[in-house]
């Protein structure tokens, strides 16, 4: 008889110990490897790969020094599609944002995690976000025609769509442009939902193209704990080609901002107290986060009505008016 | 129009909108070299604001009367747009005794001007103020600085005008853009629609494309202001170029 009862009991333990411990270690092993892997693109071989990691805005020299019927043939062919997406609990900045920047786009459609009565909107019927930008993505691109520009926000971004529309003047939506306010988390380069994100057709393509793999874009996410959507959709996109890449005017200044404008007036003040709205911002700004609904009316007003008389503006361009924007 | 303990906010208008004026004063009731700010030597406080005020165009009366052929009088939490000041301005004689800016309508049968919209006289008007200050024939009626002076105004004969836009949208505001733009954010009961001589509208016909000023603006409110007017452009939006001040 090799062990007392007792005893053989408690050598059951101690070797269960060992084994648990083992069994723990492996466990966080594992982790540990899905997360190395899944930020470790770099040897993937890409045929057409984006070298720069920011886009500029073309400056006014470049666009004068084109024949005037380009120039305007140029801005009236451009067509972007803005894909909002909202739940019902986003109301009050759901409806500002249909009063105001919305009424810019050629198209605008919200999709929202189900139907409400108030407001007209394409229902994903989920709750989840990564699965419902998928979902609103795909819509767009079956929806699309002849949009050739994709822009996503939440109801608490505000847009300048002309802005937009004067940035992407010069680039090629049969390139794959992924762009907006970037943001780096460890080795994933990202673009900000809350800021704005802008997809060529091109890009949203390939997007749709591999929503359907899912080694390399599932629903779930392919992390254990899920990311924030807009990583997501970074993730997917790498692996088809299409790299983010943070917007910029000519002196430098972020094009696209994940802040209010009051967030940034305040920094502005601190660091550069003589020079506040030279310095906070672009002049070619297209996106602010977190105004209140009655902030982006007022924005409208001050950024589309109210002006110094006298002053010269960019009259080189003819975007086509938007319809029915009466407050603007 | 500023306060030893408001200083602050004065160094934000100069630094925004107050570099676009020919002449910038700074009035307080103490002289501060480094704003500068000229030291009125009277007290703080709204009752004692109209003593400031006729201290102010006293002194600017007899030091500055051929530096401008145009005075304004605005609170150092006043925005002004000065070029569409200047465009509202050519329209109208200064050798004339006019007062303009944001009518209010009781108490004074002409109306009398919003204080912290800002107001401006022309110089014939400013001689004729300080010279009813020293003749008596304007004294201290009140210290609701807006009200007196407009009183005042209509006793000298000095005219009012009319500074809405051609689309009858008003110019001057009393209050900050939010109060105007929104509908139903101001109270039925709110001083604004009593005061209002041309009958007051909210919502996107409240202001005038060619604004002159608002009031109540924080520092910080001064240069968002200030971007969007003069920074932040938007190319290829159609403005509208109909936009232009009644003509006397």
């Amino acid at each position: 008889m090799p062990h007392a009862p007792a005893e053989r009991v408690h050598k059951m333990y101690s070797e269960g110990g060992s084994f648990m411990k083992g069994m723990l270690l492996g466990g966080i092993f594992c982790i540990v490897a899905t997360l190395l892997s899944s930020f470790n693109f770099g040897h993937q071989q890409h045929t057409d790969h984006h070298n720069h990691h920011h886009v500029n805005a073309p400056s006014k020299e470049e666009l004068l020094r084109l024949p005037e019927h380009k120039r305007i043939e140029l801005s009236q062919n451009i067509r972007v599609y803005c894909v909002i997406l909202v739940e019902p609990k986003d109301l009050a900045y759901w409806a500002a944002v249909r009063e105001t920047w919305s009424k810019h786009c050629d198209k605008a459609e919200f999709y929202s995690s189900e139907e409400v009565k108030v407001f007209e909107s394409v229902s994903v019927e989920t709750k989840d976000p990564w699965i419902m930008l998928r979902k609103a993505l795909k819509h767009a691109f079956d929806n699309a025609k002849d949009h050739k520009w994709y822009f996503i926000a939440r109801p608490t971004t505000f847009a300048i769509i002309e802005n937009l529309k004067y940035l992407l003047l010069n680039k090629d939506p049969d390139q794959p442009f992924y762009l907006g306010h970037m943001v780096k988390s460890g080795d994933l380069e990202f673009i900000e939902l809350s800021g704005g994100i802008v997809l060529s057709s091109e890009a949203l393509k390939r997007l749709v193209g591999v929503l359907g793999d899912s080694s390399k874009c599932p629903e779930q996410g392919r992390m254990i704990w899920k990311l924030p959507e807009d990583k997501e959709l970074a993730v997917c996109l790498k692996y088809t080609g299409v790299f983010a890449e943070n917007a910029e005017d000519t002196e430098g200044k972020d094009i696209f901002n994940a802040k209010s404008v009051n967030s940034l007036i305040n920094e502005a003040m601190a660091q550069t107290p003589q020079e506040v709205a030279e310095s906070c911002c672009s002049d070619v700004a297209v996106t602010f986060n977190g105004h209140s609904p009655n902030n982006m009316h007022v924005m409208m007003f001050g950024v589309y009505r109210l002006r110094p008389f006298g002053h010269k503006f960019h009259d080189s361009l003819v975007f086509l008016p938007p319809k029915d924007s009466d407050n603007d | 129009m500023t306060s030893p303990q408001s200083h602050r906010k004065a160094r934000q208008v100069q630094s925004t909108w107050g570099r676009r004026c020919t002449v910038l004063l700074f009035m307080s009731s103490r002289a501060d070299p480094s704003l500068p700010a000229v030291g009125l030597n009277t007290s703080e406080g709204r009752g004692a604001l109209y003593r400031k005020t006729m201290a102010a165009f006293t002194l600017v009366h007899d030091r500055y009367l051929h530096a401008a052929d145009w005075f304004l009088k605005a609170d150092d939490d006043t925005y002004v747009v000065m070029e569409n000041l200047r465009l509202l301005l050519s329209k109208h004689d200064s050798s004339q005794p006019l007062y303009l800016g944001r009518r209010f309508s009781p108490y004074v049968q002409q109306g009398y001007m919003s204080g912290g919209a800002g107001y401006v006289l022309s110089r014939q008007a400013l001689r004729r103020y300080v010279a009813g200050l020293k003749d008596g024939t304007c004294t201290h009626t009140s210290s609701v600085e807006d009200l007196a002076i407009g009183r005042c105004m209509e006793s000298l004969g000095v005219r009012v005008v009319d500074t809405r836009d051609v689309q009858r949208r008003e110019s001057f505001h009393p209050l900050y853009p939010e109060l105007h733009l929104i509908p139903g954010i101001l109270a039925p009961s709110h001083w604004y629609w009593k005061y209002s001589y041309y009958k007051a509208r909210n919502g996107p016909d409240c202001c005038s494309d060619l604004s002159v000023s608002f009031h109540y603006i924080t520092p910080e409110d001064m240069h968002i202001l200030e971007y969007y007017v003069y920074h932040l452009q938007v190319p290829g939006h159609h403005r509208d170029d109909t936009v232009d001040f009644l003509t006397p």
